[in-house]
């Protein structure tokens, strides 16, 4: 490098705004062509979901029943009442419900990465599964009939945010200054801690121990357009405060304080983060129990497979999480049908193997 | 003009400053020197707000507590001493980084933001390595980056902690001649934490001596490298040459070290 400088040419004072010409533009990843790929992965996942089930329905069959409920599309289809009922009623609430699930919970890992800059961090960090999971076993084991099914949900829900609620207030309040570090840790003590309170109440409960366990290990399997409706408004906000993050995510990844010295209130962005995650991650879990592995796997993948950015990482993870889950519930209602695995047990055996792949075959400095 | 009014930071019990008062004049090149622990850090933090203290840094008239990060971030841009270099993030995302004060919360990068870190990566001789991996880059060049996102910021005021203690003797000279020469484009007001006595000497218009948290002395390159003065708060006996083009050079002597030359003199 020489020490003698050419003449700036294009270089702009805050009184002399910049000559815009469009060979200034500079060039930058891209997040359409993953998004693109995502999105006909997603397309992919919702056919295999709503064509693939223990009742033998043609695919010509789905796609009429499909098109006969298309709004503004005057199509009749002549789909037999009970086909109709396999996929408007079990089937697409499924895809829909993973679909939501599975954008929930990787995109919350993603964000909870970008926030905490830690790549173990997962949804779960600060207390969400041992609130949702306390809240859902009291109700588990305090409740009776239909009662169970009916306040499980809010149960669980509530659970998690009071869950995070407490690590934030300890994790903020217990120094000076407010650390990650000490947020997380302050997450591992209450999550200790409920999960404590919640392993008391199963050994004194032990005829419920299988509901426990089974809620702990997710399921999809009796998703309806009711936990849909339930959960959409929760997600939806989440998805959208979360993408919207995405930028200041990225500033982020030069650390709190640099980003600090750039202009970014650390702290703020956290917390925002945090609570749109934590709002959507507790609305999917409230219905379909703590599915494990996605909000590490599928942020970490789309971080191999493409890019680090939080542009592409966030959108991507959220369409790919959907994709993934849909496709894990399909493969956990129909392996064993009429019996239904757990579908944490399958997005833990068919992601780690996959994620093992990856580490091996492509860079892992991004992680 | 930076303006520091009985600075005083506490680490606990520890007093890291102790009413630190100066001022940087517009345009100016101040350098901080000082002994390691000597507090030259913590005040350009104290200036930015990344460390809680007492009594008062103002920017132009400003009081900096006063102001939001984002306000803060269009006046002072702060280098610090280990930048922090994403994994897989490109030359132009980091740059475009420094445009984070001018965007809004929920804003993204406009025109105006690409344009003005295009320029300055063409000043900086980075243009063609705009879609390159920051982990291809080199010291030199990520240096000169880093320098480039402090200037995005379009702030007056440029603040550096050792901003060329990861590079040879060369990078060095040179990465010093950018800032200066930006600074002289700009009219930027530099306050700069530096080891390396004589590039100080050579760089800075006043130096400031910090000792143990407190301003030990005050004044031009030629008043403040004084071997009685450096001797004194460096620990260690240091002698001040005088090249034959004027410039001062500083030296440790080692101790109870017969140099070639004093063996010739004898």
């Amino acid at each position: 490098m020489s020490t003698t400088l050419p003449r700036p040419t294009k270089v702009t004072t805050p009184d002399e705004p910049a000559r815009e010409t469009p060979a200034a533009i500079l060039p930058r990843v891209s997040a359409r062509r993953p998004i693109l790929v995502a999105v006909v992965a997603l397309i992919g996942a919702m056919v295999v979901g709503v064509s693939v089930g223990p009742a033998d329905i043609s695919l010509p069959t789905v796609f009429s029943a499909l098109a006969g409920h298309l709004p503004f599309i005057h199509y009749h289809s002549h789909t037999s009442a009970i086909d109709w009922d396999v996929i408007w009623q079990i089937r697409l609430p499924g895809v829909v419900l993973g679909g939501l699930v599975g954008a929930m919970l990787a995109g919350g890992g993603a964000a909870y990465q970008g926030v905490f800059r830690n790549p173990l961090a997962d949804p779960y960090l600060l207390g969400v599964a041992a609130g949702a999971g306390l809240g859902a076993t009291l109700v588990i084991v305090e409740g009776s009939g239909s009662n169970v099914s009916t306040f499980l949900p809010f149960a669980a829900f509530a659970g998690a945010v009071v869950a995070v609620a407490m690590t934030y207030l300890v994790g903020t309040t217990s120094g000076r200054r407010a650390s990650t570090a000490s947020i997380v840790l302050a997450g591992v003590a209450v999550a200790a801690l409920l999960t404590a309170i919640q392993t008391y109440l199963q050994q004194q409960h032990e005829p419920d121990l299988q509901g426990v366990y089974a809620w702990i290990l997710g399921s999809l399997g009796t998703a309806s357009w009711a936990d849909v409706r339930l959960i959409l408004p929760y997600v939806t906000l989440s998805a959208v405060v979360l993408l919207l993050h995405r930028r200041l995510l990225d500033v982020l990844r030069v650390g709190e304080e640099e980003a600090g010295a750039l202009g970014i209130n650390a702290a703020r962005v956290r917390l925002i983060v945090v609570a749109a995650a934590t709002l959507g991650t507790a609305a999917a879990v409230s219905v379909s129990g703590l599915i494990g592995f996605v909000g590490i796997i599928v942020p970490h993948t789309v971080r191999l497979l493409s890019n680090a950015s939080y542009r592409v990482v966030l959108p991507v993870s959220m369409i790919g999480g959907a994709a993934f889950l849909i496709l894990a519930n399909v493969v956990a209602l129909n392996v064993q049908a009429p019996a239904e695995i757990p579908i944490g047990v399958v997005t833990a055996f068919v992601g780690a193997p996959f994620f093992l792949f990856l580490l091996r075959s492509r860079r892992t400095g991004v992680l | 003009m930076i303006t520091l009014d009985a600075v005083t930071v506490r680490y606990g019990d520890d007093v890291a400053l102790s009413g630190v008062t100066g001022k940087v004049a517009d345009g100016e090149w101040v350098g901080l020197i000082g002994p390691n622990g000597a507090g030259k850090t913590t005040l350009l933090r104290a200036i930015v707000q990344l460390v809680p203290y007492e009594g008062r840094t103002l920017v132009d008239d400003t009081s900096t507590d006063r102001l939001s990060r984002r306000a803060l971030a269009r006046k002072v841009a702060y280098v610090p001493q280990k930048p922090e270099f994403p994994a897989e993030m490109t030359v132009a995302d980091y740059i475009l980084l420094g445009r984070s004060p001018h965007i809004g919360y929920f804003g993204s990068e406009r025109p105006k933001d690409h344009h003005v870190c295009a320029a300055l990566l063409e000043r900086l001789d980075l243009t063609d390595m705009a879609d390159r991996n920051l982990t291809t880059l080199s010291g030199g060049e990520l240096q000169r980056l880093v320098l480039g996102r402090a200037l995005a910021q379009e702030a007056p005021v440029l603040l550096l902690d050792e901003p060329t203690s990861a590079l040879d003797l060369g990078r060095r000279v040179d990465a010093l001649e950018i800032v200066d020469a930006l600074r002289r484009e700009h009219g930027l007001t530099v306050l700069s934490a530096m080891h390396d006595l004589t590039l100080a000497g050579q760089f800075a218009d006043r130096l400031i001596l910090l000792a143990e948290g407190r301003v030990a002395a005050v004044g031009t390159p030629a008043e403040v490298l004084d071997e009685a003065i450096l001797t004194e708060h460096f620990g260690h006996q240091v002698q001040v040459l005088h090249s034959p083009d004027g410039e001062l050079i500083v030296a440790p002597r080692r101790s109870g070290v017969t140099t070639g030359r004093d063996s010739r003199e004898g």
